[in-house]
């Protein structure tokens, strides 16, 4: 009964700050709402007994990510705040298509045919995880270092603006 | 020297080479060259001819030598082609390659005199070294992928040196006449030779004369007389016969030595040589031969009627020329080519020295106009005597050469039974002399009519002169006493013996037309403006041609102008109609399709996620009917 | 009883909602922050099937890692970007991108 109810809390939650994050006027109160809704998220990586997955997401989402997008909104935003974060004319049509996105996703899953597994996790995911990490997926991972430090270079160059050769 | 013959076309090759990129700027030094070359040619095709004589080779076993220049394999149903590059002597080329540096070496002698100071000298002896190279390598050839290479630089050279001077729009347009005339004759020569090779598989002559000789050939006699008429075809345009001979006379817009050795050696004997060359081919049909006999006919006919009313001195040697080769060509119809080389080995000394007189005449003159000369008799001795010598030879007075041959033509043509001809042809002798002396009557005698101080050229001209005219003299009685008939001939000998009949009518013919010509021209019988006025239907006709130039006109402005314009219609409508529609529809779909690329990334994202959710629809259809559990 | 459709669900309404803010937004930093949770709804997906079709491996966590990954540095380089066009054309507005066209 638990889980279930933990479950429902959580997709309140998320769905609900979602929500608010899409639908706000201003756009720092939409940092915020996302903010939340990636707590939200990390306690469903709990639930699925990810803890480490969870305590990523805190840290790069919710402790980055989100005061970047806020650190975006300043540096970007002139005028007023609270109308700062509008739809476009694409409102009807983002909505009907997303709608049937969601429609068909949902049919789509509950007419399928799921094999759940009947092993059951590990205690903790913080071994295995390195493990992979650092023998079948060390490529990959240098890789992603790799993209990460290309990514800050980009970043750095495109956010300073680069000199105009004469 | 058999050996060397190769080197008979080389030398004046290297002799053009040499002008046009080495020694262009020094005159004398030009002429040196050009001259040396063509000696070196004339001295060997002597030394061939001689050793031709001496060691006995005749029509059937000639000397030649050949490499191999293309080869491809034959693939499949497609056959290949091999073509060689070779030399071929017999007597025929041999003669014909001894007439052709004779005459281009005196004529290159002439044109020293005759070109001074002409500001194109140079380029005047290198054009003249291609065109007797072009010549010497279509007489020598011993194929006829090679003859039509020698054949189309001829056609090539004749255009340079009519058009020579083509700042005046006259000689550039008489270029331009001769080249495309002679296209129309190249044409169906090439298809002929294209022919020939698809049915018999080779280009050399040799060969060919034993498939047919063989009679194993297995070519149709329809596919012969094709072949036959088309390669025709060429000699009518370069041999200049009816309907095809309008450029000749126009080609007097070249330099006169350039008429001299285009009328005698090297440009319409081509035509001649290769009905020559290619006999067993033509004797194989009967048809294609009476064409060419009563091509030829009709050619001498009204050549020389068109002849009797000319003012130009050059084109009324230009219309006789006409008429003389349309006599080689019909004899040649009737099946002698014994007579048909004859003539023209005799024609060309004698045609040749008439040419480099009349040149002689307008370098003292100025003029081409024979109503503007007369007198010139006191004034330039050699060249009037010369060219006196030379009209006697072309009306067949005995004993000069002319006699000879066109004697041998009368016969062989009454001998072939072909009656009418052999009266029309004796009918142009006389027509021959009349016009020939009705020309020296006006020009060299009577009194002076306009102011000009007329004097005897120099020796450079005269020289050339005076040596022709020896071979003028004697030419026909030589080479039948050497016996030509028993050295060029087809099938079997031929030993022209001298048929007094014949002989007699054709010489009172033309002793009839030099009598009419004096009675008219000079004793002034009658008046002749009178005559024009009472024949005036029959003199325009004559004066304009028969309108024959008239008539390609109204065909290529209306006719030829009329079908292009159609072509032109139906390619900017109809072929470019529909390319340009494609286009157009392409791009006015695309001007109106441009509107969906809106370039908002939102825009593309909604694209993105609606194909997402159609495709899935589709794909997915039976999976969505499914019942949830 | 909470099964593997619950969370799957869960992943596709986030999904949806993502994108419509992504497709519907004005402001390139919404537009952002809607992309994230897309993402964000990939790796919920990522991690449920780990948990209930594979649990004895990782091979989900992993690959969930190295999505935020790819998604910190589409953060940070696209965020450069926006900031880059904002000091271009002092606006944020998505609809004034609009150059990707003839």
């Amino acid at each position: 009964m638990m889980p279930t109810i933990v479950f429902g809390v959580l997709s309140v939650i998320i769905i609900g700050f979602a929500l608010a994050m899409v639908l706000s006027k201003n756009l720092v109160h939409s940092a915020i709402f996302m903010a939340a809704t990636f707590v939200g998220v990390a306690g469903i990586y709990l639930t699925l007994s990810a803890g480490f997955l969870a305590a990523v997401q805190i840290l790069i989402y919710v402790g980055a990510i989100s005061i970047l997008m806020v650190f975006g909104v300043m540096l970007t935003r002139r005028g007023d705040i609270s109308a700062s974060n509008l739809f476009n004319k694409r409102i009807i049509s983002g909505v009907v298509v997303s709608a049937a996105l969601f429609i068909i996703l949902g049919r789509l899953i509950l007419t399928s045919e799921w094999f759940p597994s009947s092993f059951s996790v590990p205690e903790s995911t913080v071994g295995p995880i390195a493990d992979l990490m650092m023998n079948a997926y060390v490529i990959p991972f240098e890789t992603a270092a790799l993209i990460l430090l290309a990514a800050m270079v980009g970043a750095i160059i495109l956010a300073k603006g680069a000199r105009r050769t004469r | 020297m058999l050996e060397l013959a190769w080197l008979i076309p080389i030398f004046p090759l290297i002799a053009y080479t040499l002008i046009i990129f080495l020694t262009k700027k020094s005159k004398s030094i030009s002429v040196a060259v050009a001259l040396a070359g063509i000696v070196a040619s004339l001295v060997i095709s002597i030394g061939v001819l001689v050793e031709t004589i001496q060691k006995g080779i005749t029509m059937a076993e000639p000397f030649e030598v050949a490499v191999k220049w293309l080869r491809l394999s034959a693939i499949d149903k497609y056959t290949g082609l091999n073509i060689d590059m070779g030399i071929l002597i017999d007597p025929l080329s041999a003669v014909m390659m001894f007439v052709v540096t004779s005459i281009a070496t005196l004529v290159i002698i002439y044109s020293v005199g005759y070109m001074h100071g002409d500001p194109g000298f140079s380029r005047y002896f290198a054009y003249m070294s291609l065109f007797a190279f072009s010549m010497l390598l279509l007489v020598i050839a011993n194929n006829f992928f090679e003859m039509f290479f020698g054949w189309e630089l001829v056609g090539l050279c004749s255009y340079l040196l009519i058009g020579f001077w083509f700042e005046k729009p006259s000689a550039a347009k008489a270029a331009n006449k001769a080249f495309i005339t002679n296209r129309w004759g190249d044409f169906g020569f090439m298809l002929g030779i294209i022919l020939l090779y698809i049915n018999f598989g080779t280009f050399n002559f040799g060969e060919i004369s034993r498939i047919i000789g063989d009679g194993a050939s297995g070519v149709g006699a329809a596919i012969l007389t094709l072949i036959s008429l088309l390669i025709f075809a060429g000699p009518m345009a370069k041999s200049a016969q009816f309907p095809l001979h309008v450029w000749l006379p126009d080609a007097m817009e070249g330099p006169t030595p350039v008429s001299s050795i285009l009328h005698a050696a090297t440009m319409v004997a081509a035509g001649v040589y290769l009905l020559a060359r290619g006999f067993v081919l033509f004797n194989e049909s009967t048809e294609t031969l009476l064409f060419i006999a009563y091509i030829g006919g009709i050619t001498a006919f009204i050549a020389a009627s068109f002849a009797l009313v000319q003012r130009d001195i050059k084109r009324i040697l230009a219309y006789s020329t006409l008429s003389q080769l349309g006599y080689m060509v019909m004899v040649i119809g009737v099946g002698s080519i014994t007579a048909g080389m004859f003539h023209l080995t005799t024609h060309a000394f004698f045609k040749c020295m008439l040419f480099l007189g009349a040149g002689s005449v307008i370098h003292a003159v100025h003029t081409q106009d024979i109503f503007e000369m007369g007198g010139l008799s006191k004034k330039m001795p050699i060249t009037t005597w010369t060219f006196i010598i030379g009209a006697l030879a072309l009306a067949g007075i005995f004993p000069l050469s002319g006699f000879w041959s066109k004697d041998e033509i009368l016969l062989a043509t009454h001998q072939a039974g072909f009656t009418g001809l052999y009266w029309l042809a004796t009918l142009v002798a006389g027509m021959t002399a009349f016009y020939m002396f009705r020309l020296i009557f006006i020009a060299f005698f009577g009194e002076k009519r306009t102011d000009h101080h007329a004097h005897e050229s120099s020796p450079w001209m005269t020289v050339p002169l005076i040596i022709l005219a020896f071979f003028a003299v004697f030419s026909g009685w030589g080479l039948v006493k050497m016996g030509y008939g028993s050295m060029v001939f087809f099938g079997h000998p031929h030993h022209g013996e001298i048929n007094l009949g014949i002989a007699l009518i054709s010489t009172v013919f033309a002793l009839g037309g030099i009598v009419l010509a004096w009675l008219i021209y000079y004793r002034k019988i009658v008046d002749t403006d009178l005559m024009k006025q009472r024949f005036r239907p029959i003199y325009n006709l004559l004066w304009n041609k028969l309108y024959i130039d008239e008539i390609y006109e109204w065909l290529f402005d209306k006719v030829m102008l009329g079908v292009a314009w159609l072509c032109n219609q139906c390619d900017r409508k109809v072929v470019d109609g529909i390319a340009d529609g494609l286009g157009d529809t392409v791009r006015h779909t695309g001007g109106w399709m441009r509107f969906m690329q809106t370039g908002s990334l939102q825009n593309y994202a909604l694209v993105i996620f609606g194909a997402i959710v159609i495709i899935v629809l589709l794909m997915a259809t039976p999976v969505l009917g499914g019942v949830i559990r | 009883m909470i099964t593997l459709e619950y969370y799957l669900i869960l992943a596709a309404a986030l999904f949806c909602i993502g994108l419509f803010g992504a497709v519907a937004k004005k402001n390139a930093v919404a537009v952002l922050m809607s992309i994230e949770l897309m993402l964000n709804s990939v790796n919920i997906n990522l991690v449920a099937f780990n948990r209930f079709l594979a649990p004895s491996q990782l091979v989900g966590h992993v690959f969930a890692i190295f999505v935020i990954v790819v998604a910190a540095a589409e953060v940070a380089v696209g965020l450069a970007i926006v900031i880059s066009i904002y000091r271009d054309r002092f606006s944020t507005e998505v609809d004034n991108l609009d150059w990707l066209k003839w």
